[in-house]
């Protein structure tokens, strides 16, 4: 396979950074179309800064990022969403001054029909019963596992191709956590979405991903097979601490 | 014994006061009554942009109302004046009584301004300054039996000392009190900025989470140092008071808060021989703006409403560019250039924050301008 | 009790145009987190414009329109020109800016204009009409308050009804999660400079002609009472604005109606200083939502 085709995400010699000393430093990746990648590492390794590098949002960022054969870097931010990318930050980014509604549906106003977008929004209510109860509520009345279903539908409802998904298990009990990572495996399975799934959480996104990154102090440091890196009890022990 | 005097901060900066203050004198000797008068009135502001940019620049308080409280040292300086002269008081009290009044009727306006804006920060404290230099006017009219209105009130002055010669010029006289003003004011601000307290001020500005965690009295230090900027500015009002003999609301306007601010902003906040610059230009832009008005006229009419306005524009685009080109004003651009040269400076005892600071406190070296 | 009736109704006129008012700098203030201080300036050059223009065509309604199309511009040309250009990790920065911008104008206006004072006409009367022979309301307050309500109510809409006005909430709450969802913060950032000067303009001239008529300085005590209102209800709540510029109105009526007229501008001081003093959140404003 090679990183022309649709869907597919390719990284190489990136190395980014805040204008100090560099946070990544050449870092080479591949997202295969219809597959998740899950970067794991320890806090601070660099996997936030790795996203956003993906999404134009680090300010200093050389090396390439090629999507769906084009490059990406250079694309502004506020245009990502048409190249289909969507990007659930750290933090799950709800505007929390706005309504469930009105979040999701800021996430399809940019494709300027209104019609898909709702049908968009009624799958996403399909998908998460408890946002459908609360779609009048604000933002900031949600707990922080409806924060989370909120922040991934509204990614959704704009329709992505490659979804970049920052520590979505932050703050949440494993049961919303293995509901989380269900789904990502239904959507990759049901609608073929690429994702680059970002985790503190090793087990859990091991236990979806296709392919496992580790990356340590801004390096890749390992690039295998997710179910291969599971098992692998001296990697654990080295650089996953389970 | 020099290189030890240089180490002494308050040593060094009188001995600075004194070599500026001789060379003040000699220039009065050497200038036309004019320029004499227009030294003074750069010396009367300079005591204003000084106190502002120590408030704006190591504080990080906005002040828009230093025209305000150069207009309250201006009217207690002519009420206490009046005061004084009916009572049958000379000089030297009647020059010093009313100086003195200018100075703490503006540090008690200032005390008050100071206790809000301790409070607040920028755009608040910004706004209700702003909203007293726009009341000033309506002041002087609500209370017109004691303030004159928009005509306002004339300023008793005694004429130079019989001791100093019978020809002496009266502008000469001006200038010498002007400068001592300034070169007072200075020393006391140059003291302050580079005392402890000048760094609870920066640590303040920085970063008020951590100077408080540092045990420094944020409140405190904000309202001081308002005060302090307050009655700089108050001095400064009070000798303008002197200096034309008289006080009308029309010349506190707004834009000349606005001009003040010009002055250290250009000049660079927080430097205080960037107030200098300031208090400079804001003699010498008006005087240059009404020559380019005079040719650029072709009728009487245009040449009236040039006249001032040409002057307001250019201030206006200053600002405008030096804020967004230059942002540590011209100061900035000099001593960054100086720092270049000269060896690493000392670090400071108070380090709270280790974000860049990419402002313009006043080294050493830049105590060293004076008018 | 005739003259309390009046006066209250002349406050909630002259109100509901600093209500106007400050709802620009809320507008701004929510967009870009600065009080535009350039606000009175930029309301000072559209009543000339309006006055220009009625006066070459006969027309108030020409002139009104003229003074909102060119809030428009001024407000979209300071925000790319200047605003924009200002380093925003120094926020004084941009308030300098701001003043800069007042000077600018207030020099340029003066230099085409002159200083003295040009009478503008008002499209209707501004005689009280009676009701039950009480004097009450005349069709000049009548079509200050259907202006702003009119005003208002458009806004309101926009804000929750449009996906441009979502599109600017988002950008103001959350800039950088706006961007993502594929939202032009910049614009949306332009857009609301441009309707601040629009409503501003508009609210400047319903008020200008009312007293001495355009002059560089004529809105300078409107933007006071603005800022003042604004503060009074929270910059950041556009209900509270409203409010706050209502109450600004009352407070300025009454006094000026029950002492002298000049009184009015210390107690505006004296109701800033104050709300300052004990309540900066603002006094309409929830106490803990936001730290000043
Ligand atoms: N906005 C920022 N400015 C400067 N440095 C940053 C910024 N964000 C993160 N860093 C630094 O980059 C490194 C990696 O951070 P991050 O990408 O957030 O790691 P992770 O997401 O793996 O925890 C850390 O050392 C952090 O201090
Ligand atoms: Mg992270």
């Amino acid at each position: 396979m090679t990183g022309t085709a649709s869907g597919s995400l390719r990284i190489r010699e990136l190395t980014a950074g805040y204008g100090g000393p560099a946070v990544l430093h050449d870092v080479d990746l591949d997202v295969h179309p219809g597959t998740i990648a899950a970067v794991v590492g320890a806090n601070g390794a660099g996997k936030t800064t790795l996203l956003r590098a993906v999404s134009g949002l680090a300010p200093r960022c050389t090396g390439s990022i090629t999507w769906e054969g084009t490059e990406l870097r250079g694309t502004r931010v506020e245009d990502l969403v048409r190249r289909g990318v969507a990007h659930v930050p750290e933090g799950r980014g709800v505007i929390t001054e706005l309504t469930v509604e009105e979040n999701l549906r800021l996430g399809h106003l940019w494709r300027k029909d209104p019609a898909d977008g709702r049908r968009a929004v009624a799958e996403v209510f399909e998908m998460f019963e408890p946002l459908a109860r609360r779609r009048a509520s604000a933002g900031h009345l949600l707990s922080g596992g409806e924060r989370q279903m909120l922040a991934i539908g509204r990614a959704l409802v704009g329709r992505p191709r490659l979804l970049l998904l920052d520590e979505p298990s932050l703050g949440l009990a494993p049961k919303v956590t293995a509901q989380i990572m269900a789904l990502l495996r239904h959507l990759r399975d049901e609608t073929g979405l690429t994702i680059l799934l970002v985790e503190q959480n090793v087990r859990s996104a091991l236990s979806v991903a296709d392919r496992g990154i580790v990356l340590s102090l801004g390096r890749v440091v390992v690039d295998d097979d997710a179910g291969t890196l599971a098992a692998d009890a001296d990697l654990r022990h080295a650089y996953l601490g389970f | 014994m020099l290189d030890r005097l240089a180490r002494h901060r308050l040593a060094r900066h009188l001995l600075i006061a004194v070599v500026a203050g001789a060379g003040l004198v000699a220039l009065t000797y050497a200038l036309p009554p004019f320029r004499n008068y227009q030294l003074a009135t750069m010396a009367a502001y300079l005591c204003a942009t000084a106190g502002l940019t120590v408030l704006v620049g190591l504080s990080g308080q906005l002040s828009l109302g230093h025209g305000a409280l150069m207009a309250t040292g201006a009217y207690a300086c002519a009420l206490t004046s009046a005061e004084l002269g009916d009572a049958g008081v000379t000089a030297p009290l009647l020059l010093l009584g009313p100086l003195v009044a200018a100075i703490v009727a503006a540090a008690v306006v200032g005390g008050v301004v100071g206790l809000a804006g301790a409070r607040l920060h920028g755009p608040y404290l910004a706004g209700l300054t702003l909203t007293l230099t726009i009341v000033v006017p309506a002041i002087t009219t609500t209370f017109a039996d004691q303030l004159g209105g928009d005509q306002g009130l004339s300023v008793l002055v005694e004429p130079a000392p019989a001791g100093l010669g019978i020809a002496f010029p009266l502008e000469r006289w001006q200038a010498w009190i002007a400068c001592t003003a300034a070169l007072l004011t200075m020393l006391l601000l140059a003291n302050l900025t580079g005392s402890r307290f000048g760094r609870e001020l920066r640590a303040v500005r920085d970063d008020e989470v951590a100077a408080r965690l540092a045990g420094i009295d944020v409140g405190r230090t904000k309202v001081v140092v308002f005060v302090v900027s307050a009655a700089a500015a108050g001095l400064g009002g009070g000798i303008l008071a002197v200096l034309t003999q008289s006080v009308s609301p029309g010349a506190f306007s707004l834009a000349f808060s606005l001009f003040l601010l010009m002055a250290v902003v250009i000049g660079g906040t927080g430097s205080l021989a960037g107030a200098v610059w300031g208090a400079l230009l804001l003699v010498a832009l008006p005087e240059l703006t009404a020559l380019l008005s005079d040719n650029l006229a072709t009728s009487p009419r245009l040449a009236e409403r040039l006249d001032g306005n040409l002057s307001l524009l250019v201030f206006g685009l200053v600002l405008i560019v030096v804020t967004i080109v230059l942002p540590t004003g011209l100061q900035g651009l000099f001593s960054s250039a100086a720092g270049r040269l000269r060896r690493p400076s000392r670090p400071s005892p108070v380090d709270l924050t280790h974000q860049p600071t990419t402002d313009t406190e006043p080294t050493d070296a830049q105590h060293t301008s004076t008018p | 009790m005739d003259r309390f009736i009046f006066l209250t109704v002349d406050g909630l006129s002259r109100g509901a145009v600093f209500a106007a008012f400050a709802l620009a700098l809320v507008l701004i203030w929510r967009g870009a987190r600065l009080v535009n201080f350039s606000q009175g300036a930029m309301a000072a050059a559209t009543t000339y414009i309006a006055y220009s223009v009625t006066t070459a065509s006969g027309s108030y309604w020409l002139g009104l329109a003229s003074a909102v199309a060119a809030g428009l511009v001024i407000g979209a040309l300071t925000e790319r020109l200047v605003m924009r250009r200002v380093d925003p990790s120094r926020p004084l920065n941009a308030v300098i800016a701001a003043l800069g911008i007042v000077l600018v104008i207030q020099a340029v206006l003066g230099i085409l204009y002159g200083s003295a004072y040009r009478a503008m006409d008002v499209p209707f009367s501004r005689r009280p009409l009676s009701i039950g022979g009480q004097a009450v309301l005349s069709p000049y307050d009548l079509f200050v308050f259907v202006t702003v309500a009119i005003v208002m109510i458009a806004l309101g809409l926009m804000f929750t009804r449009t996906g441009v006005g979502l599109k600017m909430r988002a950008a103001a709450f959350n800039p950088d999660m706006a961007r993502l969802l594929g939202v032009d913060v910049g614009r949306m950032l332009t857009l609301s400079w441009a309707l601040a000067g629009a409503v501003g303009g508009l609210a400047a001239l319903l008020v200008v002609p009312t007293e001495l008529g355009a002059h560089p300085h004529a809105t300078d005590l409107v933007f006071v009472y603005a800022f003042t209102a604004a503060v009074v209800g929270g910059l950041d709540s556009p209900v509270g604005a409203v409010g706050g510029g209502l109450c600004v109105g009352l407070v300025l009526s009454y006094v000026s109606g029950y002492s002298g007229s000049d009184l009015s501008a210390v107690v505006i001081l004296a109701v800033l200083t104050v709300v300052l003093l004990v309540r900066p959140a603002g006094l309409l404003s929830r106490p803990a939502a936001r730290q000043v």
